[in-house]
Order: C-alpha cells, then structure tokens, then sequence
C-alpha cells in the first residue's frame, strides 16, 4: 500500500506536539534553581521538598480512597448492568441510559450532583466524591464488560445449565469467569479515571478534603515552582507505567481466555 | 457482532424476568437516583427565581432564559462555539493524516504508535495543562528558543489561540482513535480499484477513503467539540482573566455568583447543543 511521504510531516508533529510540553515539564523538574521556567542546574532536591509536604500526602491518600472505592461500585454495578443488558433485555433505551454518564458532558454531571447533594442536604466530603466517581466509572466497566460478553460463547452456559447447574452455580462458575479479563480491565479504567478526574471532584468535594488533581490544580494558582513539576514527573511516571502494565495484562487475560 | 447479541437465547420463563431484575436493578437505582434525579433538578431551576443569598425561589419566571440573549453571555457563547469549533477542524486537520499513517504501518509498529498516541491522555489532565504554561510562560522554552535567533520575548499565554492549543492537546487522542478505528476497516482493495481506473492519490482519497471514514470523522469531532465546548479549567490556565468560555460561566454561577437558576439554564444548553450534535451525527452516520 502507498504512503505518501507528505504524511509524515503531520504524523511526527503529532507525537512532537503531545511529547515536547512533557518532556520539557521532566527536564524541569530536575532545577536546582528556583524557577520553574529557567533551568540552572541539575538536582534532586525538588523530590525530597514533595516528599515532605502533607498536603500532597493528604492527597494523594484521599485520591487512592476516592479511586479504590468507586471501583468497587463501578465494577460490581457495571458488570451486573453488562450481563443483565446481554443476557436479559434488548432494551436499546436501556443500554443509552447506562452509556449516559460517560457521554454527558463532566460539568453537567457535576453541578447535577453538586445540586443534588445540597437539596438532600448531604454534607460533602470523600464519600460524596466516591459516590460521584461510580457513577461514570461504572459506565465505563458496562461497556468494557458488554464488549467481551456480545463476542464471549454461549455454549458453555448453556451446557452448564443442561447438566443441572442452576443459574446462580452457572453465574459464578462459568460466566464470571470467562469474564474476568473483560471486568479487571474494566475496574482498571475506573480506578485510573478517578485518579485523573478533576471537574466532578471539584464540585463534590467540599471544603475539607483535596484529591490530588484538586492539590495541583490550587497549587499552580498560588504560583508555579519546580515542586510541582517533581510532582507531574512522578505521576506521569506512574501512570505511564499503569497504562503500559495494563496493555500487557489484559493481552496475556485474551490469551488465556482462549486457550 | 449485531447478529450474535440476537440469537443469543432469551429464555422464555419468569427466570428471565428475574434475571433482568437482580442484574439491572442495582444499576439502574444508581443511575436513576444520582443522574436522572439531579438531572431534572437541574432543569427544573431553570424556570424558577434565584434567592437573595444564593439557592432557589420556587416561583415561575422566564428571565433566565431571556438573559441568554444578553449581548454579554451570547459573546461568551459565540466565542465558546468559536473556539470549540476551531479545535475540532485543527484536530481533524492533524489527526487524520496521522490516523492515515498508522493504520499502514506494519502491525508491531501500529500498537506502538496507537499506544504512543494515548499515552499522554491517560496522565493527569491538569499537569498536561499546566505543561504548557511552563511551555510558553514568559521565560520558558519557546521564548528562549527564539531569543536565541534575536526574536521577542512574546506574550505567548493567555490568548484565545492559546486556548486552542491547549483544548487541541488534551483531546486530539480522541480524534485520532475514531479516525483510526474507521480508516483500517477499509478494504484496500477498494483504494487499488480507483487506482487501477486511473484516480489520482488526491482523487481517490476524495472519492474513497474520505467518503467511507464520515462516520469516524463525526465521532472524533463529537468526541473533541463536546469537551473542549464546556471546558472551565483550559480558558482559566491558558487563557487568562480576559477569556471566558461557557464553562468558566457556570462554574461562576454555581460556586461564586450562586445564581443557580441561571447556572442550570446555561448547562441545559451545553445539554441541547450536544444532543443537536449527537442527531446530526447519527443522522450524517446513516447517509454516509
């Protein structure tokens, strides 16, 4: 097939244009200046300043709470709503109904929980967050959990059924498991959305409590220093890291699946 | 895939009536009490009164709506819809070439690029904002760089162009994949066809390939223009105090100003613009 050399001219600017801002943010955090725009030298010193600031400790805390507990909800609720969307209904409206959260844009969603909370009057706090979290994470883990279920093989169900199991023995025996790299796959894009996720966070969070994103964000309004490029560094690390791990796990799950 | 979901065997008992209600139940009481529920909370502020000190009168009133087409927030709309909008084309502009080429590239290659792609999306949103600001700043990188040829410093922050630099990198990934995902199911031997009827490169990508990826075109500019339409924290970082987009304008409504009422009817129509667009697309998607 033909590639036309013009096109790797908007190709390599692509990858330039969503590595450069970056790398420059990794080269800057290792100033042992003050400045966070002008680099005079090499040094470490702004990891060990991050190492010792509560407030990102607190919320790096607050963010693993926020993610494992909206998983938890996203995952068990997503997948209930996947297989009894596959197995049980082909109920078109139902399936947009349980998509919404992930289209809908995350302000609205925001200020519909931030005026939901205050009509019941519900103090705000992680909770609030947790519960926001679920909400769209579990769109998420639907879609993830439904993709493998529409291709996934219905014989072994039905032969489970045919050799006397009943449906609850059949559920957990043979249909969670041929499931399963579909659901951690699933409750591992929950977990890193809500790590990322800011706007909802925002609106739910209350006065109290910061995640991570939330820490950052009211950092850089106070002004810019090199601890918070140490910090982008780490967590660019990090979440590279997971992605690049989760691309590996869930190809050895499909290999699994299939033998 | 459509084919398998219909002959999969729906069982015929009250079991299926059950098994619908202990799967779907859990997640539909979830869904119904923390979105549908705040939802038309939400739209049902829009037609009543703000109080004096913030929260909502219960008494019937038009003015929200009416104030929409104040010169004032029809600017903020206008150049929301602006920015939005220019985003997308400078998106697709970028993206398609690039979803072009890696969907020729050789397998191993391919997953490289898609992943390398991705990547960058899957990190905190704030820090690839805030990335830029060290960027372009005053004393950053690109005025450096160009004081070195005897050039500025320049004010590269806080314009709306900056805006648009900053939407377009958070979410040019998602115009790439969609475009991708349609350029490589195409046949190849559709393109060789028009080739071999003697259809120039540009020829045959305007009759062929352009054609038959519509339906990626639209969801990757759907998947751009929505986000970038209803940002709040881009314009903030990137933009400046003069810069406003719709975003910026609820947030203000609900958090500082605590007008809710006018809030709520400045997200109904963030609310309507995306539905408009999602009939389109599927309308457009139909045709192509």
């Amino acid at each position: 097939m033909r590639r036309p050399k013009l096109l790797y001219v908007p190709f390599w600017l692509t990858f330039v244009f969503l590595y450069l801002p970056i790398a420059v943010l990794v080269f800057m955090s290792f100033n042992s200046g003050e400045s966070a725009y002008s680099f005079d030298g090499f040094s470490l010193k702004w990891y060990g300043v991050l190492a010792e600031d509560e407030k990102i400790r607190d919320g790096l805390v607050n963010t693993l709470i926020v993610a494992t507990g909206s998983t938890v909800i996203a995952t068990v609720l997503g997948t209930m709503l996947a297989v009894g969307l596959a197995r049980y209904t082909r109920s078109k409206v139902m399936d947009a109904l349980v998509l919404m959260p992930a289209v809908l844009p995350d302000l609205v969603l925001a200020i519909g929980l931030l005026v939901f909370y205050g009509t019941i009057q519900l103090t705000l706090g992680l909770y609030s967050v947790v519960l926001a979290h679920g909400l769209f994470a579990m769109a998420f883990v639907a879609a993830v959990v439904r993709t493998r279920l529409t291709g996934a093989d219905t014989s072994l169900e039905e032969a489970s059924r045919d050799l006397g199991a009943g449906p609850v023995v059949t559920f957990m025996k043979v249909t969670l498991p041929q499931l399963m790299p579909g659901i951690v796959a699933g409750a591992m894009l929950a977990f890193t959305l809500s790590l990322d996720e800011f706007v909802i966070a925002f609106f739910t969070i209350g006065n109290n409590d910061q995640t991570l994103p939330i820490v950052i964000y009211s950092m850089i309004r106070f002004g810019v220093t090199p601890k918070i490029n140490a910090l982008a560094a780490i967590l660019l690390l990090v979440s590279f890291t997971a992605v690049i791990a989760g691309q590996r796990l869930t190809k050895i799950g499909e290999t699994r699946a299939q033998d | 895939m459509k084919s398998e979901v219909e002959t999969q065997p729906v069982s015929r008992s009250r079991g299926r009536w059950l098994g619908a209600f202990v799967f779907l139940s859990p997640g539909l009481a979830y869904l119904v009490v923390l979105m549908l529920v705040p939802l038309a909370l939400v739209f049902s502020y829009t037609v009543f009164q703000r109080g004096r000190f913030g929260g909502v009168v219960y008494e019937f009133t038009t003015e929200n709506f009416e104030r929409l087409f104040d010169p004032l927030y029809l600017n903020v709309l206008g150049d929301s819809l602006k920015i939005a909008a220019l985003t997308t084309l400078i998106a697709l502009l970028i993206g398609y070439p690039t979803a072009y080429l890696i969907a020729q590239l050789p397998k191993r290659w391919k997953t490289l690029a898609l992943v390398a792609v991705v990547l960058p999306f899957w990190t905190n949103f704030i820090i690839r904002v805030y990335a830029w600001t060290i960027l372009l700043s005053g004393p950053g990188l690109v005025n450096s760089a160009l004081a070195k040829i005897g050039l500025g410093p320049y004010e590269l922050l806080y314009n709306q162009g900056t805006i648009v630099a900053g939407l377009l990198y958070s979410y040019l990934p998602l115009m790439v994949l969609p475009l991708y995902a349609a350029i490589e199911k195409l046949d190849p031997q559709l393109r060789e066809a028009s080739a071999n009827l003697g259809a120039s490169g540009f020829t045959t990508f305007r009759k062929v390939t352009l054609p038959l990826t519509v339906p990626g075109v639209l969801t990757g500019s759907l998947f751009v223009f929505v986000p970038s339409f209803g940002n709040f924290v881009i314009p903030e970082m990137l933009g400046g105090s003069k810069s406003i987009m719709v975003g910026n304008l609820i947030r203000d409504q609900f958090l500082s100003a605590r007008d809710w009422p006018f809030g709520a009817t400045l997200s109904l129509v963030l609310i309507a613009l995306l539905v408009v667009l999602l009939i389109l697309q599927a309308w457009a998607a139909r045709r192509a």
